[in-house]
């Protein structure tokens, strides 16, 4: 499942274990990324991503486990400029104009992109000069992308870049961060924006309670939880006794309509017709993204319905 | 070079705040002038007035400017930006360099303003004496650059501008800066000695007395102090990087 990292030695996360008090964060998340890959950290509220993410960029330290970004340790990597990153939260400096704290971030690093380069690319040009503290939502976004990219680093790691943006913002981040991926970067992030990680990424690492769930392109990962859907009008159904069908992960049932997850939709629809033969208006379709991604974290009874509204 | 850059946007900054830097370069001037002009001929504590006064307040100006790197690294630090910073090359030392010494820069027009007027009233002082002023201020505000550090990353951000103003004023008032003395004998006496701020105010007298910089007692104060505090500064950041 793990892509060969190559050489260079790309991104390997191996056995990390990181708790705060007696509520596990990370517990032996193992992870390879090759270098140029662009790959999605999926799962709820909670799951560990942006603890792996923080230890990836040397800000927490693991309690156990090692991580090698290109054959060293994070805080080499950080201290060679290799590493861009983009966090969730922090409110730019003040007393500086936008420009200047690009400037001022570009100064930090051994050979830094253009500043203008940087602006365009990021769309911050539109309020270059504008003080950092008068900034809205996105825009602070965008200067915080500018300065995790202004280095030029080999690995960029964006921790749910586009929570504070407005749809047709994401769209534009999401094409800027194409061109930056097209130039043969290593690029990280994570989300919980389903269609995000299905649109943007070489690879989608599901995330659930600390550990890797689920590990590959988007469509294996698909193929790997209910595969299809089975609807149809059944009049006085039992939910339970659909459920106890071979081949069915779950049912559900919305006045005569029924509706089936299946792991294995082929067994399960022959099933379901030799136990219910009134069984009428059949349909059988591929399951979502959506829905693998709720299988596949199923016991999170607690943190799934924060993910159906993120996915919305 | 990163840290050349990064030392004058540092500078820009601060000297962008202007609120707190008109503080430190305006009120001591201003208190200076309109107390000190009244008093040309005074002599108080064995010297001048003017000149005693002018030392106090080039000491006043200066010390609300270096308690600000240890306010200013914990305000960047609330308001986050200090994580993006640790994720850079940058180093916490650069920072840190950067801010102090810049806050030691700022000072410099403080004491030229005072020296200025001081000159102004009377106060006539070879260059080596301006110097040796100068040099004795610049290590009796070690102390305060240290409690800068030690309350910014032991206080919470709303509390630090107050309580660094109420420390300076506390230090200054038991230190005679303003212009007179809380005890000239006895256990108040003593304490006001064990004061960094209060030899930081007699280094206009030590100048024009000549013997030759402070007396030891003043070193071991300020050394004193700074090496009290300097571990307590080293373990508060260390509790708050820890919690960043």
């Amino acid at each position: 499942m793990t892509p060969d990292v190559g050489p260079e030695g790309g991104i390997v996360l191996s056995q990390l274990s990181k708790s705060y008090g007696a509520v596990p964060a990370v517990q032996s998340l193992d992870l390879a990324i090759a270098p140029g890959e662009t790959v999605a950290l999926l799962g709820p509220n909670g799951a560990g991503k942006t603890t792996t993410i923080d230890m990836v960029l040397g800000l927490t330290r693991p309690d156990s486990g090692t991580i090698s970004i290109f054959g060293v340790p994070p805080a080499k990597a950080v201290q060679a400029g290799w590493i861009g990153g983009m966090l969730q939260t922090g409110a730019p400096l003040e007393h500086l104009r936008v420009r200047e704290l690009i400037a001022l971030t570009a100064s930090y690093y051994p050979a830094p992109l253009g500043i203008d380069e940087v602006l365009g690319l990021t769309g911050a040009d539109a309020f270059a000069g504008q003080w950092t503290t008068k900034l809205s939502g996105g825009q602070a976004q965008r200067l915080r992308f500018a300065a995790a990219l202004v280095g030029d680093p080999d690995l960029l790691l964006l921790d749910e870049p586009t929570a504070a943006i407005d749809v047709e913002g994401r769209r534009d981040f999401w094409h800027s961060m194409r061109d930056i991926a097209g130039r043969g970067k290593t690029v990280v992030f994570a989300t919980h924006y389903l269609e995000e990680a299905d649109a943007y990424a070489d690879r989608i690492v599901l995330i659930a309670k600390g550990r890797v769930v689920a590990d590959g392109p988007a469509t294996e990962i698909k193929a790997q939880a209910a595969s299809r859907t089975i609807r149809g009008t059944l009049r006085n159904a039992d939910p339970a006794a659909l459920r106890a069908l071979p081949g069915v992960l779950a049912a559900d049932r919305h006045g005569d309509a029924v509706i089936l997850s299946c792991s294995d939709a082929d067994i399960a629809i022959r099933a379901l017709l030799a136990a219910f033969p009134d069984i009428h208006d059949i349909e059988v379709r591929g399951g979502s993204l959506e829905e693998a991604f709720l299988e596949l974290t199923a016991d999170q009874s607690d943190t799934t319905t924060d993910v159906m509204e993120a996915a919305r | 070079m990163s840290s050349a850059t990064h030392f004058r946007y540092e500078l820009l900054r601060t000297l962008r705040n202007r609120v707190f830097y008109g503080v430190t370069l305006a009120l001591p001037l201003l208190l200076f002038l309109g107390v000190a002009s009244g008093q040309r001929h005074a002599t108080f504590n064995g010297t001048s007035f003017p000149l005693y006064f002018m030392t106090a307040m080039a000491v006043y100006g200066s010390m609300f400017a270096v308690v600000g790197p240890g306010a200013r690294i914990a305000r960047d630090m609330a308001r986050g930006w200090t994580r993006q910073l640790r994720i850079t090359p940058l180093r916490a030392r650069t920072d840190l360099t950067a801010k102090v010494v810049s806050a030691y820069l700022l000072a410099v027009p403080t004491l030229v303003l005072l020296y200025l007027a001081g000159a102004l009233l009377g106060v006539r002082l070879s260059a080596s004496q301006w110097l040796e002023l100068t040099g004795l201020i610049m290590v009796g505000l070690v102390p305060f650059v240290v409690i800068g550090f030690v309350l910014g990353y032991l206080m919470p951000v709303d509390a630090l501008t107050p309580a660094l103003g109420g420390i300076v004023v506390l230090f200054s008032l038991f230190g005679g800066v303003y212009g007179f003395e809380l005890a000239k004998s006895g256990p108040l006496f003593d304490v006001m000695k064990a004061l960094p701020s209060y030899w930081l105010v007699q280094a206009g007298k030590t100048v024009v007395t000549g013997t030759g910089g402070w007396p030891a007692e003043a070193w071991i104060v300020i050394a004193a102090w700074t090496a009290i505090l300097l571990p307590a500064a080293a373990l508060a950041y260390r509790r708050n990087s820890a919690r960043a």
